[in-house]
């Protein structure tokens, strides 16, 4: 087997990731998405770090874990905070700001 | 020196691979959030056996405790928060913004996979062994990384996770704006409100079954609703009383009652 299929399994990760976000309306939903499309990224991290032999992928991929929890830490209260007050988890209903 | 595939990672890869793009298609494709957070953390347990299979055995761990581990249990305590039922509705606020997303990202996909995969035809691994080897060992390696390398990110990381930590606190954090109501204050509540303040009566009382379906008899015989589940009225599972059933019970206890009498 050639080891660019994993990079070939992380483009469609990232495709069917983006698709998601897209697609999907439910905020929680668009929101894993979004970790799917990061740990995609990770897993070419990962994989350019074994072609190339150097151990510099696989740091950036730590950090882009680190990122990604915190990231969904702060993201997640502010879709609860959201559904408190406007009791709708859908990203069509805060629209205000187009106005 | 170059690290060939072998034949255990392949059969690894194919499995993964397949089941990973399962889960993402099932986190896309499911109608409840709930089958989406499962089907998630299906891909990243998957991506964890991938990163271990791709000589990252320490990132394969991180990713199950950090991934399938923390952040999936947060998406779901967050989900129970939200409600579990938050559904996507299917009218479309844009008009064909569903179908222009799904082509545009099948195009993405589309040129991704033909783009690299064009380049990556004849691309050999020269494997991690000798950079493992520097440091005595892959965490190891990662460890020299991030302390000296990358010791101003992993800094910025340190001043991240504490400002995401009181972020999160504060995002989340409800202000009480009136006074907790005191306990005599709620009973008032309670009485003022006109609905039956006690209890409800509980199933079965007067019955033959003492199970939650079968209502509770009135002292005429009738059936009490209010001793059932709604839940259980709305499915329609409330036990029908059986008359006879009553009659028997009536009669034994009357029995009884004699028996008192006579002594």
């Amino acid at each position: 087997m050639n080891p660019g299929n994993y990079i070939l399994l992380s483009a469609v990760l990232f495709s069917i990731g983006a698709i998601g976000v897209l697609v999907r309306r439910n905020a929680i939903v668009v929101f894993m998405c979004v970790e799917l499309m990061l740990n995609a990224a990770n897993l070419a991290f990962v994989s350019f770090a074994r072609m190339n032999g150097n151990l510099d992928g696989q740091t950036v991929a730590f950090f882009v874990m680190v990122v990604a929890a915190a990231e969904v830490v702060v993201g997640l209260a502010i879709i609860v905070q959201i559904f408190r007050t406007r009791s709708s988890a859908s990203i069509d209903e805060p629209n205000l700001l187009k106005y | 020196m170059t690290d060939a595939v072998n034949l255990g990672e392949t059969i690894v890869f194919w499995v993964c691979a397949v089941l990973a793009t399962l889960g993402a298609l099932g986190l896309v494709l499911s109608r409840k959030a709930v089958h989406s957070a499962l089907w998630t953390a299906l891909t990243m347990i998957n991506l964890a056996v991938l990163y271990i299979a791709n000589s990252a055995p320490f990132l394969g761990m991180v990713q199950v405790i950090v991934y399938t581990g923390a952040v999936m249990m947060l998406f779901l305590f967050v989900l129970m928060v939200v409600g579990v039922d938050a559904s996507d509705s299917l009218i479309e606020t844009i008009k064909g913004q569903r179908a222009a997303g799904i082509l545009l990202g099948a195009a993405l996909a589309v040129l991704m996979v033909w783009g690299i995969g064009s380049s990556l035809t004849s691309v050999t691994a020269i494997g991690l062994d000798r950079a493992n080897a520097v440091d005595g060992g892959n965490v190891q390696g990662i460890a020299r990384m991030i302390f000296t390398d990358y010791l101003i990110a992993f800094e910025a990381t340190s001043a991240l996770l504490i400002t995401a930590a009181l972020g999160a606190m504060i995002l989340a954090h409800r202000e009480r704006w009136a006074a907790r109501p005191s306990q005599q204050q709620l009973s008032k509540a309670r009485f003022s409100s006109g609905v039956h303040p006690g209890n409800m009566p509980s199933p079965g009382i007067y019955a033959r079954h003492n199970a939650v379906d079968t209502p509770a008899l009135l002292p005429d015989g009738s059936p009490s609703q209010a001793s059932i589940p709604r839940p259980l009225q709305a499915r329609g599972d409330v036990r029908p009383v059986d008359h006879a059933d009553v009659a028997d019970v009536a009669e034994v206890a009357d029995a009884a009652s004699r028996e008192v009498d006579s002594k």
